[in-house]
């Protein structure tokens, strides 16, 4: 039986195969950015407009920190195996939106294989199935050159 | 400018452990050892002030009022505050400014936990997807160690700290907490026992991450006048700060996905962390050079680093070198959790920040039998939790 291939949470990433990208938005007033997207009112505490556009936020940046959860993590969570495999998890720092942004890291990139400064780039990839989906998110992994 | 002082008349705590029983029997036992410590009784108690639990249902939503009725109704004020990690905090915030409003004369607050075994998940059932910290599981599996585990990393790519500099915090609160009777954890142990325990999110180990403890803090608090009938020379509350981050806040708090982005406004001068303990010093109109004792948020034992330098008592980057000095250990210069901190406690999320000022009470009264700060006369308490809460406490002889 195919799954079908869904994103885990609406309109938070491209569907892009080849180049995804998270979207963010852009307040039209102060033109701050935000992830996730805000679409109600503005957070800069000197703005209050409610209007915002969205945009693609950039697919590279460099490994801010990192670390793994070599247990578990408790529901909601969905482990994709069984044994359940430890992850690595990196928050990159995106340059012109001056901002980090959370995400696993792919499988087969460990802890050891990561170094802060490093180039990242952003890929889709499962992050669980049931019996008639597979749920897609986003994840970082080094840059290829 | 600074505060008024409202005065700590007494102090009380039920143990900290993993007890199983309801939250209410902690906190009834915490605030009968703080009103007996402050030989005040309970039908004098005007404001009842709790810190909220919301992994006990619906009590533990209204904790103030379920532990004042198990206390035995008197018809006193009542309040239920929350703020995280800082709840316990928002009830001081709450009795506090009603003493020094002048509404009322004496107060009692009181938090306590009954806690889940294992990580903290998000609280309530069912699918939430426009609730950050239940997508935060869901989507990235992260886990609050998980954030503790990206700030240490960071500090050892800035700073250079090694785990060993992380372990040798947790060696250090273990030996306070073995003297401390209230302490969950009461073993020490070393350097090497604490490397070779479990990784779970890497750099940090199992004995380097807090467990998740039961256990029941109380206050009574009062105003100066009233305390002056009581007792002759009462400790005080110089300063209680719950200050919010400043927009854009870039350093990833729990339970966010991203940071705010700094791409079009000026980051604020002072960091969220940085801001917590200046509001406080700036309320007591103290500094740091005048405090003798802290108590601070070790939710990890890298974050006791970070907090030497977010309540001044280092630079940023002088932690690890604080540490390695022995100057933060008891019998150096300046201890930091001569309680034994949460690595020797747990956390018991509404009781934690009001355990913190219980053991600034007993070191500045002179009362911290095996763990003692000779001479303290002044202390500051720090901590920080979800969703931009973080609270600070000076405490004076």
């Amino acid at each position: 039986m195919v799954r079908q291939r869904i994103p885990a949470v609406e309109g938070w990433f491209t569907l892009d195969a080849a180049r995804p990208a998270l979207l963010g938005t852009r307040c039209k007033a102060c033109g701050t950015i935000f992830f996730p997207r805000e679409e109600s009112f503005c957070r800069n505490p000197a703005c209050s407009s409610t209007e915002f556009e969205e945009l693609e936020l950039s697919r590279r940046g460099r490994l801010w920190s990192y670390t793994n959860n070599a247990y578990p993590p408790p529901a909601p969570y969905v482990s994709p195996s069984d044994p359940y495999e430890p992850f690595a998890i990196a928050a990159v720092e995106l340059e012109r939106e001056k901002m980090v942004v959370l995400g696993q890291v792919v499988a087969g990139v460990s802890v050891e294989d990561l170094e802060v400064g490093m180039e990242m780039e952003l890929v889709l990839d499962r992050l669980s199935e049931d019996e008639s989906h597979e749920y897609v998110v986003w994840k970082w992994r080094p840059a290829e050159a | 400018m600074a505060a008024g002082e409202v005065a700590i008349l007494g102090v009380g705590m039920h143990p900290w452990g993993k007890w199983g029983r309801n939250f209410v029997e902690y906190g009834v036992a915490a605030a009968r050892a703080a009103l007996a410590d402050a030989g005040v009784a309970w039908q004098d108690v005007q404001l009842v002030a709790g810190g909220e639990t919301i992994r006990n249902g619906y009590p533990g939503y209204v904790a103030g009022a379920s532990i004042a009725q198990a206390l035995g109704w008197n018809g006193a004020q009542i309040g239920t505050s929350y703020g995280a990690c800082a709840s316990g905090s928002q009830a001081i915030v709450l009795a506090r400014a009603q003493i020094l409003a002048g509404l009322c004369d004496v107060a009692l607050v009181v938090g306590a936990d009954t806690t889940p075994k294992g990580f903290f998940a998000p609280a309530g059932s069912g699918d939430r997807t426009k609730d950050p910290d239940w997508l935060r599981f869901r989507l990235l599996g992260a886990t609050n160690p998980v954030y503790f585990g990206l700030y240490a990393r960071r500090r050892m790519d800035l700073y250079g700290d090694s785990e060993e500099d992380f372990a040798k915090v947790k060696v250090k609160n273990s030996r306070a907490g073995a003297a401390n009777p209230n302490a969950r954890y009461r073993q020490t142990y070393t350097v090497e026992e604490v490397l070779a325990s479990p990784m779970v999110s890497d750099p940090l180990r199992l004995l380097q991450i807090c467990a998740t403890s039961d256990g029941g803090a109380a206050l009574v608090l009062s105003s100066l006048a009233f305390a002056r009938r009581h007792t002759t020379k009462p400790v005080t509350i110089a300063a209680v700060s719950t200050v919010t981050p400043r927009f854009p806040q870039t350093v990833i708090e729990m339970p966010n996905f991203a940071t705010d982005s700094a791409a079009t406004l000026r980051v604020p001068d002072v960091g969220f962390r940085d801001s917590i303990a200046k509001a406080a010093y700036e309320q007591a109109g103290l500094g740091p050079e005048d405090m003798d004792v802290a108590e601070v948020y070790d939710l990890s034992s890298a974050l006791e680093l970070d907090w030497y330098e977010n309540i001044g008592f280092t630079k940023p980057g002088e932690a690890a070198r604080l540490l390695r000095s022995g100057a933060t250990a008891l019998g150096g210069k300046r201890p930091v959790n001569p309680s034994g901190g949460l690595g020797a406690f747990g956390e018991a999320i509404p009781a934690q920040a009001i355990a913190q000022v219980c053991e600034l009470t007993w070191q500045l009264r002179g009362q911290a039998t095996g763990r003692q700060v000779a001479g303290a006369r002044a202390g500051i308490t720090a901590n920080q939790g979800l969703f931009g809460h973080g609270s600070s406490v000076i405490v004076k002889a």
